[in-house]
């Protein structure tokens, strides 16, 4: 059975149709890049897997259970699905530490001292141990982004979302980034990427999906699809970006 | 100019001037706590998902800064015993404070909460927290830092403002120095004093709001 399942989903914004009927699965442990241009409605799908982001018709089923926006279901669903996004997002006012421990103890009821030692785990993880008790304003992006992937990786979701988290990196800070990834990965983590990383996207992807204007155009292995396109339309986007 | 100084006659009444000080001092503490506390309360109204609270909050807003102090004091200890809400000077003279403080804070908090990032919001749904516990623990800190020299202002003004509440024989510093000068006639030596107690107590509360902000929102590495 597959781990995040979407089924003939529909998405308005206004009169605008930015989703037209997506399905797709996705099984644990798989790593899927959904790339295409902007405005094809991928970073919405990938905000309608886990609630941040309402869809009109058909159904998303992630770890078996329903997603909708409400706001209990969000944060059922929150136990499964992790996210990182683009900007980062950490919470300014807390230190890294605090970052990361504010929901195993707080949804979780993990006692502090676990929280304590799970934060240090996961921060080691993603090489920044000795962070913790620094602020986020103190950090690069690339460090930044990897806390907030260790914050994610606290709750110990089944799958992670990722939202073109290497977009609002200097470059030479996006490779640490995407070897963390690369190593949640080879862990057996199920990764959805939104992502312009081509040759992540090929050398640790299992599958690309390629949307273009509300669909997924093409889909397939990722080496396979991004070698050999089959429609003009992802040769021509697989031309612009590489 | 024949006019002849004479700050030692106030001597007399120093127990005046200092009871009154004392009141004021009081006064300030707690409404300034309370509306702090109401502003806070309000902000987080202005933005429930309940229409009720948030049209509440917002008329509450307009009606406490579209009216004088005064008129809202007088009301209050004046007024309400019609409808049989007795209270104490200083009672009604706290309860005005507080009201006024609360709305001023509440616009000025809510622009704090406005300016939050909406990324934030989002990661914090996305681990699992409820809305109030992203109120309370993610938007609230930041959003009072952004905003808190114009809350320290306010809370100073609404200190300054408690010398109204003299009119209904509150026994703070302005009524002492109306006592003094009713008394002796000194008027120019004792308003002068307690204008020079005013603006001690507005550089004391600066100095204590400013030792609590660099405290609270230092950004300096913590030892784990």
């Amino acid at each position: 059975m597959s781990l995040v399942s979407v089924r003939d989903v529909h998405k308005y914004f206004g009169d605008l149709h930015v989703l037209k009927g997506i399905d797709l699965d996705i099984k644990a442990g798989e790593v899927v890049s959904i790339i295409g241009r902007s405005g094809s409605g991928k970073s919405t799908l990938l905000r309608c897997m886990n609630g941040l982001e309402s869809y009109d018709q058909g159904a998303i089923i992630l770890d078996g259970m329903e997603v909708s926006t409400d706001e209990f279901q969000v944060r059922k669903l929150s136990q499964s699905v992790g996210m990182v996004f683009q900007s980062f997002n950490l919470f300014p006012h807390l230190t890294v530490g605090e970052n990361i421990m504010l929901a195993p103890t707080l949804i979780k009821k993990t006692s502090k001292a676990e929280a304590k030692k799970l934060a240090q785990e996961v921060l080691e993880k993603v090489g920044l141990g000795d962070k913790f008790g620094q602020y986020p304003e103190k950090l690069s992006g690339g460090q930044q982004q990897r806390v907030a992937i260790a914050r994610s990786l606290a709750m110990k979701p089944k799958v992670l979302l990722c939202d073109e988290i290497t977009s609002a990196l200097d470059p030479e800070l996006v490779g640490d980034v995407l070897k963390v990834l690369e190593q949640l990965a080879a862990e057996g983590m199920t990764l959805v990427l939104v992502t312009h990383e081509m040759n992540f996207a090929r050398d640790v992807g299992d599958r690309v999906v390629f949307m273009h204007q509300g669909k997924v155009h093409e889909t397939g292995d990722a080496k396979t699809v991004l070698a050999d396109p089959q429609t003009p339309e992802l040769r021509q986007f697989i031309g612009a970006v590489l | 100019m024949g006019y002849e100084l004479n700050f030692g006659a106030l001597l007399e009444y120093q127990d005046v001037l200092l009871a009154g000080l004392w009141m004021t001092v009081k006064l300030t503490v707690v409404s300034t706590l309370l509306g702090i506390l109401l502003g806070i309360l309000g902000a987080a109204a202005r933005r429930h998902r309940n229409p009720v609270l948030r049209h509440g909050s917002k008329a509450y807003v307009e009606l406490i800064r579209n009216t004088p102090f005064i008129v809202q004091l007088f009301f209050i200890f004046f007024g309400l015993p019609a409808i049989g809400i007795k209270m104490t000077e200083v009672e009604a003279g706290i309860l005005a404070l507080v009201i006024n403080l609360g709305a001023y804070l509440t616009e000025i908090i809510r622009a704090g909460i406005d300016n939050t990032p909406k990324g934030q919001i989002e990661a914090a749904r996305t681990l699992g927290l409820s809305s109030r516990q992203i109120f309370i623990r993610i938007i609230l800190p930041p959003a009072f830092q952004r905003v808190y020299s114009s809350v320290v202002s306010q809370c100073i003004i609404v200190m300054l403002g408690s010398a109204v509440v003299s009119q209904i024989s509150v026994q703070e510093l302005t009524f002492a120095a109306n006592f003094i000068q009713s008394r002796n006639f000194l008027s120019f030596e004792s308003y002068l004093v307690a204008a020079l107690l005013y603006l001690l107590l507005a550089f004391l509360m600066r100095l204590i709001f400013n030792l609590i902000g660099s405290r609270a929102f230092s950004r300096e590495e913590k030892q784990s």
